[in-house]
């Protein structure tokens, strides 16, 4: 996407603003620091366009209303943070096995259980990969910059509707908090790049939702439209009718996976900044690359070739690439508002244990200033 | 002639997981009866259920069907209305699942009035887990998690439902199914939401342990605790407490329907109106 319009917002204003530009029409939600600024500008922006945006009794009713409104056919989003996503787990599940799209804005704050409400963290990316119980595979952005708070909701719910299952944007309380210019494509260019879920088109007789290729999503055509069939969270068949016979279950758990799996080009999605004659690798996303980004400048300033690789779209991860640069680097060092939870899944990219890492759980973001000191030491 | 179910069952789901003698399948009967006589298309009606014996029934009736995790789903429920405020949204759970675990989402169900038909399925016990107590087991009586008789007291259904804010508030007894059709077809016509409890017997579960080893044994027992409404006014206080009214509880047609109040929000943010005051509402508190 282009990046022609300028506007002055956060992030949180921009995930909200982004959701209905990109066509959502449906808002379940419950009041959570930091994220609940998502839910107060989507209350005032849905009814303006005919949309519905409801604060629900708890977090598991506000994506419960949100997947209801996905089973029933339109883009929905819920917004919380991670406490919230602990509550919506289970109904995360049934979305991920009866293939209802919908897109969850997590706006990052310290944990675990209630921690810092209203301090920074990127604690939550090992739960987004798997926040319910059960086999599926997570697809899970991460915006890197206010632009991307904005884009990539956009291609969340694109990615959402292609893919038919939720999607994660993870912000964190520095850029959901964030004020500040962003430059963005403009609305037009935003609904011209919609690309809604498949629809059947068919005789119903012949319409089967779930009978799809071995490494596509099902195929669920809106609710009250003549095409009748079922959800459930049980293992189903082809039309949605819970089975247990072997082969189906077999099937659809290994379709879950290969549907993601086999299409990772078009899920994919990284920046490279002075990677190519770097000499130190640094590998960080969210709101950890603006301080990464800032040191990189300061450390080549002082004659250190340092580069950052940011992955966009956390889960699934770039496995190629990052074995690729797990290769080409001896010195890589991991930098995120965790313990290392992201460290790990590097790790396993790159087929090594040598790698740094500069972790920080203390509710506070990076300064430039740490991570120069840390890559001084290396 | 005879009424033809078929034309609103998934035959070829049938026979049902439910239990021989189970009541359940005369709710399902007189829901589809109800359906009938409103005339509604199928291609209009969504049924969620939860999770349960009761769980079931979206999947055996031939409407859009949603089953979904325990206890939530009139939260679904809501958003499936909200995104389609012009089609019929019935939830069916037992008790377990609409009173304990989905108690909440009752309660803001019932407290928003959204125009929604719950019916929960009150056979007094978890029955497809094998008889654990619920909210609405009779003290004393022996459940798999209490075999030495239940101490946890009861909830009645209907009363959280009136006072949570439920426009429409009925309870029948499978052993009346015309009346539970009736019922039914006021509940669905109703609009709001409307609570309707359907007593149902789980011998297997429930009368196996408790001197109801029959159908037949578990629905006299359910006949002996019920009573229309009218007579049940009458009984004395004392005996008030161990029997349930049924019939219709409560209808208010007057109070506000939220599909219809969300209207009113979409107007104002599109500057067709001024902003919602105290005013509009008869009952502010």
């Amino acid at each position: 996407m282009s990046a022609t319009r300028e506007i002055i917002s956060s992030g949180n204003d921009l995930a909200a603003i982004a959701a209905v530009d990109a066509g959502c029409m449906f808002f379940g939600g419950y009041p959570i620091t930091p994220s609940s600024e998502v839910m107060h500008t989507i209350s005032d922006l849905l009814p303006k366009v005919g949309g519905t945006a409801i604060q629900m009794e708890d977090e598991i009713a506000g994506v419960a209303a949100a997947i209801g409104a996905g089973m029933a056919g339109v883009r929905t989003l819920t917004a919380t943070s991670g406490p919230g996503i602990s509550l919506k787990a289970e109904n995360l599940g049934l979305a991920q096995m009866a293939e209802v799209p919908l897109v969850v804005v997590n706006v990052m704050r310290g944990g675990p259980s209630t921690g810092l409400p209203t301090r920074v963290s990127q604690g939550d990316v090992a739960q987004a990969k798997n926040p319910s119980h059960g086999d599926y595979k997570s697809i899970t952005v991460c915006a890197g910059t206010l632009a991307e708070c904005y884009t990539e909701t956009v291609r969340a719910f694109n990615l959402a509707d292609r893919f038919m299952q939720p999607v994660f944007v993870l912000l964190d309380e520095t850029l959901g908090h964030m004020h500040g210019k962003a430059m963005l494509p403009t609305v037009e260019e935003v609904k011209a790049g919609i690309k809604p879920r498949k629809k059947f088109e068919g005789d119903p007789a012949d319409y089967k939702p779930y009978g799809v290729a071995q490494d596509e999503p099902a195929v669920l055509n809106p609710m009250f439209e003549g095409y009748r069939y079922h959800f459930t969270g049980l293992h189903h068949d082809a039309m949605g009718f819970p089975t247990e016979e072997i082969e189906t279950c077999r099937k659809l758990i290994d379709r879950l996976f290969k549907k993601v799996d086999a299409h990772r080009d078009e899920i994919e999605s990284n920046e490279e900044y002075m990677v190519d004659d770097a000499e130190i690798l640094l590998i960080g996303y969210g709101s950890a690359s603006l301080a990464i980004k800032e040191a990189v400048n300061v450390l080549r300033e002082q004659g250190i070739k340092a580069g950052l690789f940011r992955p966009i779209t956390l889960w699934p991860s770039p496995e190629e690439r990052m074995f690729e640069l797990g290769q080409k680097f001896d010195k890589v060092l991991v930098v995120e508002l965790n313990q290392g939870q992201y460290l790990e899944e590097v790790q396993r990219c790159m087929g090594r244990r040598d790698i740094e890492k500069l972790t920080k759980t203390n509710g506070r973001p990076f300064s430039p200033a740490d991570i120069i000191e840390k890559v001084k030491e290396l | 002639m005879a009424f033809n179910y078929d034309e609103y069952l998934r035959t070829d789901k049938m026979p049902t997981l439910w239990c021989w003698g189970c009541g359940d399948g005369v709710i399902l009967k007189s829901f589809i009866r109800a359906v009938d006589k409103l005339g509604w298309e199928k291609d209009d009606i969504c049924v969620v259920s939860g999770i349960g014996c009761s769980g079931r029934f979206s999947s055996y009736v031939d409407f859009n069907t949603v089953h979904t995790t325990h206890g939530r789903t009139v939260a679904f429920a809501t958003g499936i209305k909200l995104a389609n405020p012009d089609k019929h949204v019935v939830c069916v759970a037992g008790d377990g699942d609409g009173l304990a675990i989905g108690g909440n989402h009752t309660i803001h169900g019932c407290r928003r009035n959204i125009d929604i038909t719950l019916i929960i399925i009150q056979n007094f016990i978890y029955g497809l887990t094998n008889s654990q107590t619920s909210p609405t087991t009779p003290r004393g009586f022996w459940t798999v998690s209490q075999k030495v008789g239940n101490i946890d007291p009861t909830f009645d259904g209907c009363k959280l439902a009136e006072a949570a804010g439920a426009s429409f508030v009925a309870r029948e007894n499978v052993t009346a199914p015309k009346k539970l059709e009736k019922v039914l077809l006021q509940a669905m016509q109703h609009k709001g939401f409307s609570y309707v409890e359907a007593l149902s017997n789980c011998h297997i579960n429930l009368g196996r342990k408790n001197k109801m080893q029959s159908a037949m044994a578990n629905l006299d027992w359910i006949d002996s605790i019920t009573l229309p409404k009218k007579k049940w006014d009458a009984l004395p206080e004392e005996e008030k407490m161990n029997h349930l009214p049924t019939g219709i509880l409560k209808q208010d047609t007057e109070a506000p329907e939220y599909c219809e109040m969300y209207k009113e929000v979409q107007k104002a943010h599109q500057g067709l109106r001024g902003p919602i005051t105290p005013d509009e509402f008869k009952k502010k508190l």
